[in-house]
């Protein structure tokens, strides 16, 4: 499979290239930084700092706008070829991914918010260490997006296992609380809902990271991969 | 991408096309059982302008009833080897070819080949169109009495038909003994494609059909080619990449006189398994 080894000879279709990739970086970055308000407003019960990952939402949708509207200048105008055309696809799915991350790290805020209305409980182990994880997967994945990494996108997709296997004992754990206490049942629900929104953050890293296989590969990641979350069936 | 796609859609999913060692050419896909017969059938193609070597150690088969592309810089060949498939360098004494053109397993190369009867199966277009300085109707008539006898209602028919599958037709029927050169360029060049195919021939050769052609009258002579690829086998050399794409089945990329990658159309177009198709094809050659 060819590298990227030459610039295109017409500078400005490199330049344009350069600016979409710049933006996805930029918005990855910002999603990672929406997660881990959201954890600490969730940590320290701050709705104000919650309410301000809500509103910041906003900006990961334009940015997502603006990335589309770039595609399709490219599409229509450039018309690319081979891995300029993969880069422009994978970009378009990429930014819709992060945007569903920024999506779930703002209702990690919004549940938060409304924990906060009742009694303190004491917040299940596993739930920071799930966000810490799922963070590192985003990171990790955007840095394989940077490199154009596939090998590393590929690790990113095996460790996504890691997080399902924290969900399920996570799910465990606030299951066995709502059955010791009746009273925690609304507070452990959101919080429930709150590992769940952090474990789909995982798979769209999983996508993201298909999305850069692609990219270098030129094929589709179809291997099978292991699933953790049992809780299911 | 949905535009890829429609694109791509009538694409054949016979990928792997035999290019055999020596011609540095890369085989896309691995599917070999579904591969159309071959009609033209190169091995070891060298070929000099005097002392310039312009083709080296060419092979390549060019599928029956396909349309297969050549794409390449200025320079690379391409339309070098579209002028063997008809041996039209003959009339120069200075060029030379050497190595095997087979169609339906005959070195069409071999001189004791009758011309007149190789390029009878083989019709051309040039870049520029070129009627000749007579009527619609005696540019397509003309090639026919080169070779058949026909009472005139029959004659009729058959230019009628030639025009019709120029899809020029309906846009001439009632001025058909005005000059061919009163026709507007993209009208000439269907008109001398509806010469090439008057002839009957088996091979249409298409060289730079439409870099003359403002794109209402090249979208018509690329859905022609769709239409003619049902009775014809097509070769067609172009500039323009999003042409190849956009008509072909098969793509050949050539560089500096030789055959760097051949297979089918999708697959040069979204994942060429050589770098220099990649530059070549996403603008960046350098």
């Amino acid at each position: 499979m060819p590298t990227q080894a030459h610039e295109h000879i017409v500078k400005s279709y490199d330049e344009e290239l350069k600016r979409l990739t710049g933006e996805i970086t930029r918005m990855g970055e910002l999603a990672v930084a929406q997660l881990e308000s959201a954890m600490d407003a969730l940590g320290k019960r701050d709705s104000r700092a919650a309410q301000r990952v809500v509103d910041n939402d906003d900006a990961l949708d334009a940015h997502e706008r603006e990335i589309s509207q770039d595609v399709l200048r490219l599409l229509a105008l450039r018309q690319p070829m081979a891995r300029d055309l993969r880069e422009i696809l994978a970009a378009l799915r990429i930014a819709a991914d992060i945007e569903r991350i920024g999506d779930y790290a703002g209702n990690v805020a919004k549940r938060s918010m409304v924990l906060n209305m009742s009694a303190p409980v004491p917040l299940a182990g596993g739930l920071a260490a799930l966000a810490t994880l799922a963070g590192e997967l985003v990171r990790e994945v955007m840095r394989a997006y940077a490199a154009r990494d596939a090998e590393l996108a590929h690790a990113v997709r095996e460790r996504d296992a890691e997080l399902d296997a924290l969900y399920t004992g996570l799910f465990r754990e606030l299951l066995t609380y709502m059955m010791e206490d009746a009273r925690s049942i609304t507070a452990c629900t959101h919080l429930l809902f709150i590992a769940k929104n952090i474990e789909r953050i995982g798979d769209h890293a999983t996508n993201i990271a298909e999305n850069i296989w692609f990219v270098v590969r030129g094929e589709p990641l179809v291997e099978s991969r292991a699933k953790r979350d049992l809780t299911a069936g | 991408m949905i535009m890829m796609q429609e694109n791509f859609r009538n694409s054949p999913r016979d990928a792997a096309l035999h290019v055999p060692a020596g011609a540095g050419g890369a085989v896309a896909g691995d599917n070999v059982a579904a591969m159309p017969p071959v009609k033209i059938s190169v091995r070891g193609l060298d070929f000099h302008y005097g002392k310039f070597h312009a083709l080296k150690d060419i092979s390549i088969d060019i599928p029956e009833k396909r349309v297969t592309a050549f794409i390449g810089p200025s320079g690379c060949g391409k339309s070098t080897l579209l002028r063997t498939f008809n041996r039209m360098f003959e009339i120069y004494p200075e060029q030379r070819a050497q190595g095997q053109i087979v169609v339906d397993g005959e070195n069409i190369l071999d001189s004791k080949e009758d011309i007149a009867r190789v390029r009878a199966k083989i019709g051309m277009v040039f870049q520029k169109p070129t009627p000749f300085p007579m009527s619609i109707y005696e540019n397509i008539a003309f090639g026919i009495r080169l070779y058949e006898r026909l009472p005139k209602a029959e004659m009729d028919a058959r230019v009628e038909q030639c025009l019709r599958q120029a899809a020029l037709w309906d846009e001439v029927k009632d001025k058909l003994h005005q000059s061919g050169t009163s026709l507007s360029g993209g009208q000439q060049q269907r008109l001398c494609i509806a010469r090439g195919v008057a002839i009957k021939p088996e091979i249409l050769l298409l060289d730079e059909p439409c870099s003359a052609l403002d794109p209402i009258s090249t979208a018509r002579v690329e859905e022609l080619l769709k239409e003619l690829v049902r009775d014809y086998t097509v070769v067609i050399v172009t500039h323009n990449m999003q042409q190849a794409a956009r008509s072909s089945d098969y793509t050949a990329f050539m560089y500096l006189g030789e055959l760097v990658e051949f297979g089918d159309t999708a697959t040069i177009f979204t994942r060429p398994a050589k770098q220099q198709t990649e530059d070549y094809i996403t603008g960046r050659f350098g």
